[in-house]
């Protein structure tokens, strides 16, 4: 039984007014992958911490390669063998690759930091990890992903035995998440312990050897991944049977709302053309850059087409900021809804109403309290977000509820066009399926749908129409009944017949 | 019903102000206990708690548009001397050209709020950082009271023109006129920044600008709007200033940014946008002035003042994080 190499035992962790960990179990073997599952809000994240040793629990155990010891601080963690790569990067934007990599830990000669070691050694890291990056690079020059795999070098330079890894493929591209599980796999192999969180199924059942189940910050149970199937995982999670995520009717598709003539914006966007009908999802499908929210940019008047034509029901408007979008119709979820839907720190019901103040304030300089909050309350049922109440942070809110928020603050505006950009991105399984439940009463109710998605299930049972974008352009328009992952992966990588 | 439900929220409001700011009412009445004993009631007296009031009536001022650029995520360093030349202005347009001081004075604060316009355009249209777009306008306004005057002050016969003087030494009843502008003023800029739309926005801004620009908020104007105010504000005060003297001072209002600073930090206002109220705000305007006046009274000197407002605003700082972070 020597294989087990940190054991976490009924660990309670308390919060005001949140028992957020009431006796939850973990325990990790030598070469072994680990998920940790639950919704958003369980306490996966805060288990982490405990573990990293950013949280001190009120109750528990751990043990560490046969030793117990709570971790005091993340320094104490480390040393224990123990690395965590976080969901939100913390990397320094303005430091180079090598730098951040040993930030902390940096390799010196006397005084003086020694940088050609800390640029061979991050080479080889990065190397192992198939990237060619040159290490003197900036991290702030680097894409999301990109940062996302130099902070999964950072944490393997530390030599750990035990690995966390949360969300690790949220920003990924699916070539890049191939890279991630060879080195997952690699790295088992070599005796390491990774403790991996994801929403994504998929990926569970492709990485994993075990899942650890959480809920409402109890502890529900683990299974060995190759003898459990998806559905079970869910109603465990969820705590009852998820007969159906994907809901979608018979489109009634009405007239054409909105239509894009050869839409340039270089170099993102290169001659966009598409139509949009009542009552219609229309999926957008295509790789990273390939100009997907760019375009919608153009549209919600976030930039500025340089050439082309948009027209709302039949008549060519010309857009210029986002005021003017709204204006004609035209709602839009940003792909971050940290950075673009939401004012985090303010709280729910001022993010609610942000998009419709010049209701709220109509002829009264003083606003109408009343209707306001009529209207937060409205929405807070309507899309059942759970808040304790409409003065609650929105930051305090997790990621579905937040997207809730984002979702709700749209429709308060009556669009007839809804640009939704990746809806479900971080989401819980049981908040996705609601937010997959309004999209199809939206359009059943007459409102035009355009969703960006780079998750391909999503896509393929959601859309009415798909279209796939390649290199600033809509490569394919494809129709309900021909949908399959293999064409629009064939459109989406600029493969043109 | 709904009256009742309306009721609740106003209790609540009121509730809430002293929630929030526990800690620096706390710290406010512990001075003023601490000043009864050791002054022997003179700090207690009217007269002395009126002249409390009109000391930090022009911080106050100040302090009210800090607070509105701060919390935008910005910062407005020229206020002081922006003040100082709409103060000069006002003198000068009097003595120089015979302006009757109705006009001279609406001159003076029409030409010192519009630096804070070109401040807002400057920071709304380009990326330059509010502090260094502020700063070069504080270099700027400085060196134009200075040029304009000639170095020098320009005194304005109290004899001849009795009314400009009047705008800074008049009363209503007992309370000193700079006493009533700030009063209404507080209430002006409570209402705008907790009532109005343009409230709203400023918090969007300074939250999250990027998701302010997403949802249809308009940037620009508002940053304008609250460079502008902030100007108007630092102008008005300055001619109440120089008119109490009545006399154009090139020299007002140095290092007054800083004071106005430190009341909004006091205040609790995050100094990385998106936080504040005005209320709290007019709690670090008081106790700043509060401390001014008790250290005059026990005849502490002036240096040892400014050591102490140093010590005050580390520490009141200091216990506000702590508090935040606790929750």
């Amino acid at each position: 039984m020597n294989d087990v190499i940190l054991n976490m035992k009924n660990i309670h962790k308390e919060f005001p007014g949140v028992k957020a960990l009431q006796g939850v179990n973990f325990d990790l073997k030598r070469g072994e992958v680990h998920a940790l599952l639950g919704e958003n809000g369980a306490g996966k994240s805060t288990l982490i911490k405990v573990l990293a040793g950013i949280y001190i629990p009120e109750q528990g155990e751990v043990v560490v390669n046969g030793e117990s010891h709570i971790m005091r601080n993340v320094a104490d963690s480390q040393a224990h063998g123990i690395s965590v790569i976080h969901q939100e990067l913390c990397l320094v934007p303005y430091l180079s690759i090598a730098e951040n990599i040993f930030l902390g830990r940096e390799r010196t000669a006397g005084v003086f930091i020694n940088k050609a070691k800390e640029a061979e050694e991050a080479t080889a890291l990065l190397k192992s990890l198939g990237l060619d990056f040159n290490p003197n690079t900036l991290v702030g020059e680097l894409s999301i992903a990109q940062q996302q795999m130099v902070e999964i070098a950072k944490a393997l330079s530390v030599k750990s035995d035990i690995l966390v890894m949360d969300e690790p493929t949220a920003s990924l591209t699916d070539k890049e998440t191939e890279v991630l599980f060879e080195v997952i796999r690699d790295l088992k192999a070599k005796g390491k312990g990774i403790i991996y969180i994801s929403h994504r199924m998929s990926e569970l059942f492709e990485i994993t050897d075990r899942v650890t189940i959480m809920r409402d910050g109890q502890y529900v149970g683990t299974v060995n991944t190759r003898e459990t199937t998806r559905d079970k995982l869910i109603a465990m999670m969820v705590g009852r049977e998820l007969t159906q995520l994907y809901v979608r009717d018979e489109p009634k598709p009405g007239k054409v709302v909105l239509e894009v003539k050869d839409l340039v914006d270089a170099p993102m966007v290169n001659g966009v053309s598409f139509s949009l009908r009542e009552g219609e999802i229309v999926g957008m499908s295509g790789l990273v850059g390939a100009g997907r929210s760019e375009t919608a940019h153009c549209i919600f008047g976030i930039s500025e087409a340089k050439g082309g034509e948009i027209l709302i029901d039949g008549k060519p408007v010309k857009i210029h900021n986002v005021r003017e979008a709204m204006q004609n119709g035209i709602a839009m979820v940003p792909e971050d809804r940290k950075a673009e839907g939401l004012v985090l720190i303010n709280s729910v019901g001022y993010n609610l109403t942000l998009t419709v103040l010049h209701e709220i304030f109509k002829g009264r300089p003083l606003g109408d309290a009343k209707h306001e909050r009529e209207q937060i309350e409205r929405y807070i049922k309507e899309l059942a977000i759970k808040t304790p109440s409409p003065e609650q942070l929105a930051e305090n809110l997790s990621g579905g509820n937040q997207q809730k928020i984002v979702i709700a603050k749209w429709l308060a505006t009556e669009p007839k066009v809804l640009i939704l950009d990746e809806p479900t991105r971080g989401v819980d399984v049981g908040a996705r399926a609601e937010i997959y439940g309004f999209m199809n009463a939206l359009a059943q109710r007459g409102v035009a749908i355009l969703m960006i998605s780079s998750d391909l299930p999503e896509i393929l049972n959601m859309s009415d129409r798909v279209l796939v974008m390649y290199q600033g352009r809509v490569m394919a328009n494809l129709g309900k009944h021909e949908l399959s992952q293999e064409l629009i992966m064939h459109y989406a990588t600029g493969v043109s017949d | 019903m709904s009256d009742n439900k309306l009721q609740l929220q106003t209790q609540n409001g009121v509730a809430r102000y002293f929630k929030e700011n526990m800690g620096t009412l706390i710290g406010l009445l512990v001075m003023c206990a601490i000043l009864s004993f050791t002054t022997n009631g003179v700090f207690y007296s009217s007269r002395n708690l009126i002249n409390v009031l009109r000391q930090v009536s022009s911080n106050a001022c100040l302090a009210f548009g800090m607070t509105f650029a701060i919390i935008t995520g910005g910062i407005d360093l020229s206020v002081g001397s922006i003040l100082a030349l709409a103060g000069t202005l006002s003198a000068g347009f009097i003595v120089n050209n015979d302006m009757s001081p109705a006009v001279a004075i609406a001159l003076a604060i029409l030409i010192g709020t519009l630096c804070g316009l070109f401040n807002g355009y400057v920071i709304a249209k380009t990326t330059i950082p509010p502090f260094i777009v502020t700063l070069a306008m504080m270099q700027m306004a400085r060196g134009a009271a200075y040029i304009y005057s000639n170095g020098q002050p320009i005194r304005v016969d109290r004899l001849k023109i009795p009314s400009y003087e009047i705008i800074g030494t008049g009363y209503v009843g007992p309370i000193p006129l700079p006493v009533i502008y700030m009063a209404v003023f507080l209430i002006i800029c409570v209402l705008l920044l907790s009532k109005t739309r343009f409230g709203r926005h400023v918090y969007a801004v300074g939250g999250n600008d990027k998701a302010a620009i997403f949802s249809g908020v308009n940037v620009v104007k508002t940053k304008m709007a609250v460079y502008t105010m902030s100007a108007f504000l630092a102008a008005f005060t300055g001619v109440v200033l120089c008119a109490r003297m009545s006399s154009g001072q090139p020299t007002a209002g140095q290092s007054f940014e800083m004071d106005a600073i430190a009341a909004t930090v006091l205040g609790g206002t995050s100094m990385s946008g998106g936080v504040g109220k005005i209320g709290s705000t007019m709690i670090g305007v008081l106790i700043i002035g509060v401390l001014n006046n008790g250290l005059n009274l026990l005849g502490l000197n002036s240096f040892w003042q400014q050591v102490a407002k140093g010590v005050v605003i580390l520490l009141a700082v200091y216990v506000d994080m702590l508090k935040k972070k606790k929750k």
